[in-house]
């Protein structure tokens, strides 16, 4: 495996590209190609007002590299969606192939949505979950089929179209993604899957995921992201709105591996209601600049949440993460952990607690473990909020290096200097690596051991 | 055989001055003297560690060592036993020594592999997930001396591999130094403490007192020592 797999760019001509710079006309024209009932319109519209008004955030990393401007936010593959693969034109197949997609909804997935630049071109659900009322839906499609659903929940209560400047953008471009109903107390049995391939130079990919979990249900869905490397900037900025209802489980697993001209802003929460329990679990692995911070409000009573994260920063890479918890009802749990390695580029965990006053007793775990290796940074931003005694709450944060006594024992084992180095890194994720499926865990092994050893 | 005939300096200050001994396979030759004599510098040495810097011969079988980094010391069959193991937080002992046993031993599989790993856990009641994380230091030896038995050397270098064991301990470990001299292992053990010699039946002893070799012998010299002390050198 080398990185070339992710970064070489496939021969796809598509069938629309728009031109760079977002218009008033462009939101609209993407709408209408999708044939959007009027509401969506309105708040696409909503979005690009507020997003016109707003600035770039400054307190993250710094993000001037980025021109808006010359993005192209909308490019239609030229390809309809499919349930088979083989419908999908050679390149695309190719691309998805390579990327062991197909294979592994053989193996491991009860469904599959695979979405190349800013459109979904195949998607498939297993025959029992259809039986058992589970929505897997392109989220275009779901517009037009789940009008109800859509409408209540779609940049409403959890992720509103104001939240920020790039959600804003969101808002007004979005195109493609996923849209899940799992119907009460239907158990999921295996994950769902979503695959996002941006292939445009210059482009951008905004698809925006819906998953509403009714009472009792349980899911785990899994995304994993790539992109070919282009010396010009590419941006993404997903949208992801969970919707957990009382006592439902959600799992929620990304592997985010952009190539390093991408400025990933993307962002992630979940509403979580009485005894309900969401699991984050995130991998950062490309993107010249992330910002990410899936967060979780816990608003019934008994929720829970756990965010696990692993961030990778190299060469002129500068990963922002972490996660942010509202305890906003009672003997509510969350724990957060979060693991960086900096190599050369910079790290920071940036994460927010929050108790609210009426929230009561509150048990909260952060813990965030830095590993520097050549140069790399690190820092920590642990924002806490609590407006209640009642509670219990902890913050730990180490931050380690890979030291040469460690180097030294493993070579005296046999083990290659290189090796060394990779082996004491893999034992240093292995915590988070753990909490992953298999196929993930060792994707994200070799991946690092690919920046590691600086391949 | 491995011969050491060397001057041992760290940043330029010499510690070792032409030390020269040897070490036959399936014997045990230990090496005594007091705190600072410069005995773990002669176990550092002797298996690569980059910070010393050798001057003289260092041969195994009849190679030349000197200029072989650790790794392709370890690889030749060579080993050593920590004074102080260094932990490894998360990386799992079982993964790290299979790779270790295929760089040395060439490809085996993970079936067999378990075989070789549990039979020598289980004779040493090692349970250990993580390479010496959060482990006691009696802990750490024995996963020493696991390494040891997983990874069967030609030639070990023990460092004070007796210090700070109790008395159960000590036997296990004493046990599995036994087991890999009767496989053919060559041992350079090293300590200032006797006790592990109750346990052990040395073939030959050289005394280390500032750096110099001052006395060479069997085992009657370990004895001689014990009653002794090192204060007529």
């Amino acid at each position: 495996m080398n990185r070339e797999l992710y970064d070489k760019a496939d021969d796809h001509t598509p069938k629309f590209v728009s031109k760079p710079g977002i218009t008033e006309s462009l939101v609209r024209f993407i709408s209408n190609q999708k044939n959007e009932p009027g509401w969506m319109l309105q708040k696409r519209l909503q979005g690009f007002e507020l997003f016109k008004k707003t600035s770039v955030p400054t307190w993250g990393p710094d993000l001037s590299g980025l021109d808006l401007n010359k993005i192209v936010y909308y490019t239609d593959p030229n390809t309809k969606e499919t349930q088979n693969w083989d419908d999908l034109p050679q390149e695309i197949r190719d691309t998805f192939d390579k990327l062991g997609i197909p294979e592994a909804e053989k193996n491991l997935f009860m469904g599959v949505g695979a979405q190349y630049d800013s459109n979904v071109v195949y998607h498939n659900l297993h025959e029992s979950l259809k039986k058992q009322g589970v929505i897997f839906e392109n989220m275009d499609v779901a517009v037009q089929k789940y009008p109800n659903l859509v409408k209540k929940y779609f940049m409403t209560q959890c992720i509103p179209v104001n939240d920020h400047k790039f959600i804003m953008l969101h808002a007004a471009v979005w195109s493609g993604g996923t849209f899940i109903y799992v119907p009460k107390n239907v158990k999921v049995s295996l994950p769902l899957q979503a695959y996002f391939r941006m292939n445009q130079k210059d482009g951008g990919q905004f698809e925006h995921t819906l998953i509403i979990l009714d009472e009792g249900a349980e899911l785990e869905y899994i995304e994993g992201c790539s992109s070919p490397r282009y010396q010009q900037s590419s941006l993404h900025a997903g949208c992801v709105e969970l919707i957990v209802m009382p006592g439902a489980k959600m799992c929620y697993t990304s592997i985010e591996n952009w190539s390093k001209n991408v400025y990933n802003l993307n962002t992630k929460r979940a509403i979580v209601h009485k005894d309900a329990r969401v699991e984050w679990v995130n991998g950062n692995m490309g993107s010249t600049r992330t910002m990410l911070y899936p967060t979780s409000v816990l608003i019934g009573e008994g929720a829970s949440s756990e965010s696990v994260g692993i961030a990778f920063a190299g060469e002129g890479q500068d990963q922002d993460t972490g996660s942010k918890v509202i305890h906003a009802a009672s003997n509510t749990k969350s724990v957060i952990i979060a693991k960086s390695i900096s190599k050369t580029g910079c790290s920071s965990y940036r994460g927010l607690v929050k108790v609210m006053p009426s929230a009561k007793n509150v048990s909260s775990t952060v813990q965030c473990d830095a590993l520097l290796m050549d140069g790399g940074q690190t820092k920590t931003y642990p924002y806490m909020q609590v407006a209640q005694k009642d509670v219990k709450v902890s913050h730990e944060a180490t931050v380690s290096r890979v030291n040469d006594d460690q180097v030294r024992y493993l070579q005296s084992r046999g083990l290659s200097e290189d090796d060394a180095r990779k082996y004491i890194v893999s034992g240093f994720v292995e915590p988070i690596v753990r909490s992953m499926p298999f196929e993930y865990a060792v994707e994200l092994n070799k991946l690092i051991e690919l920046e590691v050893t600086g391949l | 055989m491995l011969k050491i005939n060397c001057s041992v300096s760290v940043k330029d200050k010499k510690i070792l001055d032409n030390v020269s001994l040897s070490v036959k396979p399936g014997t045990i030759h230990v090496v005594m003297g007091p705190n600072g004599a410069g005995k773990s510098t002669l176990s550092h040495a002797v298996m690569g560690d980059d910070r010393y810097t050798v001057e003289g011969s260092i041969k195994m079988d009849g190679d030349e060592l000197t200029s072989l980094p650790m790794d392709e010391r370890a690889r030749k069959g060579l080993f050593m036993s920590f004074q102080y193991p260094v932990e490894i937080p998360g990386l799992s002992m079982k993964k790290f020594l299979r790779a270790a046993y295929k760089s040395v031993h060439g490809d085996i599989t993970v079936m067999d592999f378990k075989k070789v790993y549990d039979t020598a856990s289980k004779s040493l009641g090692v349970h250990t997930k993580y390479v010496n994380d959060g482990a006691s230091g009696g802990q750490k030896k024995r996963n020493e001396m696991l390494q040891l038995k997983v990874l069967n050397p030609k030639y070990a270098l023990l460092d004070e591999t007796d210090s700070g064991l109790d008395v159960d301990a000590l036997k296990v470990v004493a046990q599995t130094v036994k087991d890999a001299v009767q496989d053919g292992c060559g041992v350079l053990l090293v300590t200032h403490y006797l006790k592990f010699l109750e346990y052990l039946q040395p073939d030959d002893v050289t005394v280390i007192v500032n750096g110099r070799v001052v006395e060479q012998g069997d085992i009657k010299l370990a004895q001689k020592i014990e009653v002794e002390g090192y204060s007529g050198y």
